[in-house]
């Protein structure tokens, strides 16, 4: 029994009079794809700011491959191996697409108190960013002013800024939101091509995505997990039906859009 | 793949373009460059004394866009480091330490140190608070000035010797002070070229442009925040020492909250974030300023709508006016 | 008896300087409560606010020559500074909400130069001063013994009755629901159909009256003068910084401490020193050091808490 990535245990956070996150107890093991659902207001995206450190906890501790990271601030965790993506695009207005990823790339290669040479013809920063880039398909839009990205291509450069952080554990914040049905398939098939070489948290909404790439599935309502394990039983689960799928029961899962 | 991948996808980006902003920088620096000839024919001795208060506090301008322009750093205490600059230099001089060798670089060293107390303080906050700390750390250093009986207090003092460099250089000659300040203005300038494509010039502004992705992809941000800040600070602390010499004075009026409005106008109006807005708008500010001072006795009547004007409708300042374009 | 009776007058020299500083914080608590309140409700930083501060003075000096009553000099100069307020809004100010921080302060800072020179085109270069009515030179006595001027009394009292109003507008009235519901959600206000607009303009409008109403109540104890404004607004600023921006409660306890710490700190610090460190440092760091001190303690808690004390949800 392998130890796991991240170990995740009574998480708590209570904001004025609402517990987004109730004592919420998980584990991913290395190399999954473990995917979180449940409705808006969840506390899904509370989660992953608790994991990434942007949210102090109340309560509960934060194992990452056997360190209590649980005090560690943002910086830190990305350090050691823990990257995220942002549901709504957060990017670095004013730079390229490639100026983006190798900033990522930058932040892993040693310190930055380099006053002198002209950071943007370093090939070694420079070449790990294409190869991110080429990795989400976004190769030919390197040059490109990232306000000048359309919506989905945005949302590949998130995942491109991520992976140029050499992340052991990928905590991606809805992937596909606002994407339409290609773009969506699109993303499906690259994070599959990670699947195995990356250990992947997805929060998504899109039900598709979700049963195509996880290993194992984590249902969150109103902070707190009601659900979790393999995929198909998860979804058989009649207290999972009731309380989430079951609201929206179109047969074959409902995406939000 | 790499080399000719990234060739193609970057285009047409680099290489110099002629726009009207290059043509009027160039003609700016040029004539600045030439101005004590002027000065020499015409026997205009007052020009000369003008604009090397104009090329001064453009090195101070420069710095604070450094922070301001490039790292998004509101900081409405700078004129404190002219101040501290300027007393470093006053300080010594009446203690019998003359010596320039001495006095600029402690003018830059307590420049330097007061950046970093006042950063270390400031930067753990944001936005209009950052504005309000800054501001209240001027003050207090303006009080502090005024409080110090033995260096002139309120009235200031006078400072009889300027800065002396072994003879290699006499700085009471009016146009190679000019020079020397010429010179330190334009190493302020390119210094900052250097260190805005650095690896720590990318680092600044990419925590300008989203600081939280810049921590979530593994920055700590807070340190080079409080390095840039020193550097800031410092250069500034050299204009101080350089306007001491040149008005062969000090008093707390150097770092009076006003003179730090004044530093952000130039930088605003010239344009933040490029690199000779800062000169730009330092020229046009002071001659603005001294233009209106001869047009009528209430110049701020005019100079403060100017100012609310370019505020509300302009974007990018002057250079952002010659570019056609909006700001980033 | 020489020992007692110095220890005394010293006890009381001390109570007259805490309810100086008590004065002077009421003061504050005024500017900043304006400050605060168009900070959080229209996110605009107002370095004019100062101006503000100055014209209620020459307003009310300006009346008082006028009516020769000092009470309908200060009605007037309340009324005027609530219009003068609103025209600026109406004119200038309200241009500057969708602009940055950075042209907010740039924008209030020429209209902060514009006033000075206005002021001295329009009252002169001179100062002027407002005359108090013979009944408020007296002195009272509050405790046995204890003798403190009328006038600022009457200062500290006005100041807590305009604190509780504001405390009433703000958290009892429908008004004071809207100006905090706008605080925290603009778009929704605006889309319950409720003139934004208008809002905005009687919330500067509310905190220009209060700025006026602090130099008025000060124009009689300093002089009247151009740039007045400009040292008190940033104490006034460091009174937000300790408080913490958005809150009016966090102004309230601030701006007594502040008041607290400056006039006392200024009282009996040199003193101090003096006992301390020789003659010749005390004398030259004395009068430096003192006014430092509250900038010192302001330092000191931004150490420990930069939000401020009381910081309201974050912006």
């Amino acid at each position: 029994m392998t130890e796991p990535l991240l170990r995740v245990d009574r998480l708590t956070k209570r904001f004025g009079g609402v517990v987004p996150a109730d004592a919420i107890t998980l584990t991913i093991a290395p190399g999954e794809v473990h995917a979180v659902i449940g409705p808006n207001g969840a506390g899904k995206t509370t989660l992953i700011g608790l994991l990434s450190g942007e949210i102090p906890p109340q309560q509960g501790r934060i194992h990452f491959d056997g360190v209590d990271i649980t005090q560690l601030p943002v910086y830190r965790r990305s350090r050691l191996g823990l990257a995220r993506s942002f549901q709504i695009t957060s990017l670095l207005a004013g730079f390229t697409a490639l100026d983006n990823v190798a900033l990522a790339v930058q932040a892993h290669r040693g310190h930055s108190f380099r006053f002198w040479r002209d950071a943007r013809r370093e090939q070694r920063l420079r070449d790990p960013a294409l190869a991110a880039l080429d990795r989400v398909g976004l190769a030919d839009r390197a040059g490109v002013r990232v306000e000048r990205l359309s919506h989905g291509e945005h949302r590949q450069l998130e995942i491109a800024m991520a992976l140029a952080t050499q992340p052991r554990l990928l905590l991606l914040d809805e992937p596909m939101a606002g994407m339409g049905p290609d773009e969506s398939a699109q993303m499906v098939r690259m994070l599959q091509k990670l699947k195995g070489d990356i250990t992947i948290m997805l929060v998504e909404h899109d039900m598709e995505a979700v049963f195509a790439l996880a290993d194992r599935l984590t249902v969150l309502v109103y902070g707190r997990i009601i659900a979790s394990g393999d995929p198909v039983a998860v979804r058989e689960d009649a207290g999972v039906r009731q309380a989430y799928l079951g609201e929206k029961d179109s047969g074959q899962g409902a995406r939000h859009g | 793949m790499s080399a000719s991948l990234e060739q193609r996808s970057l285009g047409a980006a680099s290489g110099t373009r002629w726009t009207a902003g290059t043509a009027v920088t160039v003609a700016v620096v040029a004539a600045l460059a030439l101005v004590p000839l002027y000065t020499t024919l015409t026997g205009n001795a007052f020009l000369l004394t003008l604009f090397t208060r104009v090329v001064i506090l453009a090195i101070g301008a420069v710095s604070l866009n450094l922070i301001m322009g490039y790292g998004g750093m509101v900081s409405f205490g700078h004129a404190a480091y002219l101040g501290i600059g300027g007393y470093a230099v006053g300080i010594l001089a009446k203690e019998g330490f003359g010596s320039g060798y001495v006095q600029w670089p402690v003018a830059v060293a307590a420049s330097a140190l007061y950046a970093l107390v006042v950063g270390a303080l400031s930067l753990r906050t944001r936005g209009v608070y950052f504005i309000m700390i800054t501001l209240a750390f001027a003050q207090m250093i303006y009080y502090v000035a005024i409080g110090l009986d033995r260096y002139g207090g309120d009235d200031g003092l006078t400072i009889y010797q300027r800065s002396t460099f072994g003879g290699i250089l006499d700085l009471n000659n009016k146009t190679v002070f000019y020079y020397v300040c010429f010179a330190i203005l334009l190493a302020g300038i390119y210094l900052v070229a250097r260190i805005v494509n650095s690896r720590f010039g990318l680092v600044i502004q990419g925590s300008r442009a989203n600081e939280r992705r810049m921590r979530a992809i593994g920055f700590p941000t807070f340190r080079y925040k409080l390095v840039c800040f020193v550097i800031a600070g410092a250069l500034c602390g050299l204009a101080g020492a350089l306007l001491a010499n040149h008005t062969n004075f000090i008093s707390p009026a150097m770092m009076h909250w006003t003179r730090s409005g004044d530093l952000i106008v130039m930088v605003v109006l010239g344009g933040l974030g490029t690199l000779f807005g800062p000169l730009i708008g330092a020229v046009v500010f002071l001659l603005l300023e001294e233009g209106l001072s001869r047009l009528t006795e209430y110049p701020d009547l005019i100079l403060g709508p100017i100012l609310l004007c370019v505020a509300i409708y302009a974007h990018g300042g002057i250079e952002g006016l010659l570019r056609g374009g909006r700001r980033d | 008896m020489a020992a007692p009776d110095r220890s005394w007058r010293l006890m009381l020299y001390f109570i007259e300087q805490c309810l100086n500083g008590v004065q002077l914080g009421m003061l504050l608590f005024l500017l900043a409560a304006g400050l605060t309140l168009v900070f959080g409700i229209m996110d605009l930083v107002n370095l004019a606010h100062g101006s503000l501060y100055m014209l209620g003075a020459y307003f009310a000096a300006t009346f008082a020559v006028l009516t020769g009553s000092f009470v309908a000099a200060v009605a007037l100069a309340l009324i005027a500074s609530l219009i003068a307020g609103m025209v600026l809004e109406v004119v200038a100010i309200r241009r500057l909400y969708e602009r940055s921080h950075l042209d907010q302060v740039l924008g209030t800072f020429g209209l902060l130069l514009f006033f000075n020179e206005a002021v001295r085109l329009i009252w002169g270069p001179a100062g002027m001063t407002l005359a108090l009515p013979p009944a408020m030179l007296t002195a009272v006595q509050i405790i046995p013994g204890v003798f403190y001027p009328a006038y600022r009394l009457v200062i500290i009292l006005a100041a807590l009755a305009v604190a509780a109003l504001l405390y009433f507008v703000v958290m009892r009235t429908r008004l004071g629901m809207l100006i905090r519901a706008g605080a925290s959600n603009r778009e929704m206000v605006g889309a319950l159909g409720i003139n934004v607009k208008l809002l905005y303009t009687l919330v500067f409008g509310l905190g220009a009256a209060l700025a006026g109403f602090a130099g008025v109540m000060q124009a009689p104890i300093l002089t009247v003068q151009i740039g007045m404004g400009e040292n008190i607004l940033i104490l006034a600023f460091v009174v937000i910084i300790i408080g913490g921006i958005g809150s009016i409660r966090g102004a309230f306890v601030a701006a007594i401490f502040v008041g607290l710490v400056e006039t006392v700190g200024r009282a009996f610090l040199p003193d101090m020193l003096h006992r301390i460190l020789s003659t010749n440092a005390a004398a030259t760091l004395g009068p430096a050091l003192s006014s430092m001190s509250i900038y010192m303690v302001m330092a000191a808690i931004l150490v420990f808490r930069p939000e401020g004390l009381f910081p309201a949800a974050s912006r």
